[in-house]
């Protein structure tokens, strides 16, 4: 299992994120955190306590469920379907910037969910997109505006990123799959 | 390398087509039915209280009995996961004209549903609908059988209210002979280790209802003491031609539920009652209406159940593969 990014790489690059976030638009009035159910959350949540440290402003964050809108779920199963959980969005997305945030952009389905989840709540400003770990091979046309890491990848490997919240280490790691 | 212990997968899916029973189902079934249910809430508390997850299935409501609440329940639940839904009542079906249940569901299944969900007088019904139909089954209420979704969205109730269901005296009153809810809600309750007590006039107490591992009682204020919860079943006036008690005037001051028997169970007890109520009869409008009553939250968390079975149901099986 090849560790691609540790503990401090996976910090150094959501500070990095933090500041682009801050740079692009011009500070973070108006700005809204969203994580992608698992991994996401976390991850929206350290990046804004990052936007916290550079500007002094809190960020909201929320937490999306994608399941319900997956396009996968009722065809011949992937893997097992998955459980179900809460999406919590404690603000109006109304005339906001959401930013998204998610562990690994691949195929680009998971956004394509995201994003339809997302405009249920509401219709933002802008949509944009981070991901810590972008590995290709994209079935949509869908790109991330921030990314932690570009990994180039076959198809027949598979990326895990576990995070302390989560998983109880900061890591992220590339695997020959079966 | 370090020896890494694989856990057990947890359970995210029912591997099954129907819902028949309660008693089909195991412990962790019901809860990842009711987890489920807790995501599904969320989205009936959104200002858009839809998602696309059943887009394209068509799901066919098929009720041989009167009913408002539930399939009113049923099609909510079903419209907000984007299902087509489509509603076969009685009056206006081919039933009158003499048409077999098997018939009915032959020609329903012909015209490929997802799902039928059916409500019908004769216990039974359900599962012989599911041994020839490819569509899911789901119970909506067999005769004197069952009601499962009933009993989960009680249990999603007491757990929301009460956080678990597992310890809690949980006391049940009413016509516990003809009940399909009770007959669900015991089979439940005992299965996440609730401590349930059942009372009733004698006359309408079943023989065997003590091997349920259930407390059976004639005695109001037995049942009632220290219960975290109180159930009312519904007198069934429609099946009280047996003279099983003198007169609902009777019924009402010896096991009606009132605030004065309210008072001794404990004092953060929840009141429950699965609708439509005889008030006067099994229950007292001030306890109805009052402080203690989770009557209406029932009925809310009745869809967010509902939605949580479909959802469990459709990617369970995928019924239209072979079609």
């Amino acid at each position: 299992m090849p560790v691609i990014m540790d503990a401090d790489r996976i910090s150094r690059a959501l500070t990095r994120i933090a500041h682009e976030i801050v740079e692009r638009n011009r500070g973070v009035d108006n700005i809204a955190l969203v994580g992608v159910r698992s991994r996401g959350v976390p991850l929206a949540k350290r990046i804004a306590r990052a936007l916290a440290q550079i500007t002094g402003d809190q960020v909201s964050t929320g937490a999306l469920d994608i399941t319900l809108y997956r396009d996968d779920l009722m065809r011949h199963q992937v893997g097992p379907q998955p459980l179900v959980r809460r999406t919590e969005i404690p603000f109006s997305i109304d005339d906001r910037t959401i930013i998204l945030v998610d562990d690994v952009l691949y195929t680009g389905r998971t956004t394509r969910a995201a994003l339809d989840a997302l405009i249920d709540f509401g219709r933002p400003k802008a949509i944009q997109l981070v991901a810590l770990v972008d590995r290709g091979h994209r079935e949509l046309p869908i790109k991330a505006d921030y990314v932690g890491k570009n990994v180039p990848t076959s198809q027949q490997e598979s990326i895990h990123v576990r995070l302390l919240e989560l998983d109880g280490t900061d890591e992220v790691t590339i695997d020959r799959a079966d | 390398m370090d020896a890494v212990q694989t856990p057990k997968q947890p359970l995210t899916a029912l591997r099954r087509k129907d819902l028949l029973s309660i008693a089909d189902l195991s412990a962790e079934e019901i809860l990842l039915i009711l987890d489920t249910a807790e995501a599904m809430k969320e989205v009936g508390q959104r200002a858009i209280k839809k998602v696309p997850t059943l887009r394209g299935r068509t799901v066919v409501n098929l009720f041989f009995e009167p009913s408002t609440r539930t399939r009113t329940s049923f099609e909510i639940a079903e419209k907000r996961l984007s299902a087509d839904t489509l509603n076969v009542a009685i009056g206006t079906s081919s039933v009158v004209k003499g048409e077999t249940l098997v018939d009915t569901a032959m020609n329903i299944e012909a015209m490929a549903p997802s799902m039928i969900v059916l409500r019908h007088s004769s216990s039974g019904a359900c599962h012989l609908l599911s041994r020839i139909c490819r569509a899911g089954i789901i119970n909506a209420g067999d005769g004197m059988h069952e009601h499962p979704t009933q009993a989960l969205l009680d249990a999603y109730t007491i757990r929301e209210r009460k956080g678990r269901v597992s310890g809690l005296k949980v006391a049940i009153f009413g016509d516990l002979l003809h009940s399909r809810v009770l007959r669900s809600n015991l089979l439940l309750l005992t299965k996440l280790g609730a401590e349930v007590w059942v009372c009733g006039p004698a006359t309408l107490i079943p023989p065997g209802l003590d091997r349920l591992g259930v407390h059976v009682t004639t005695s109001v204020d037995d049942a009632v003491r220290d219960a975290d919860v109180v159930m009312m079943l519904r007198i069934q006036l429609e099946r009280m031609e047996g003279g099983f008690f003198p007169s609902l005037r009777e019924y009402f001051t010896t096991f009606g539920m009132t605030e004065a028997r309210v008072s001794r169970a404990k004092p953060d007890v929840i009141i429950m009652h699965p609708g439509p109520m005889n008030r006067g009869v099994e229950i007292a409008s001030e306890v109805a209406d009052g402080p203690f009553s989770v009557i209406l939250d029932q009925v809310a968390n009745g869809v967010a159940v509902r939605m949580a079975v479909l959802y469990l149901l459709a990617g369970g099986v995928d019924h239209e593969a072979t079609a």
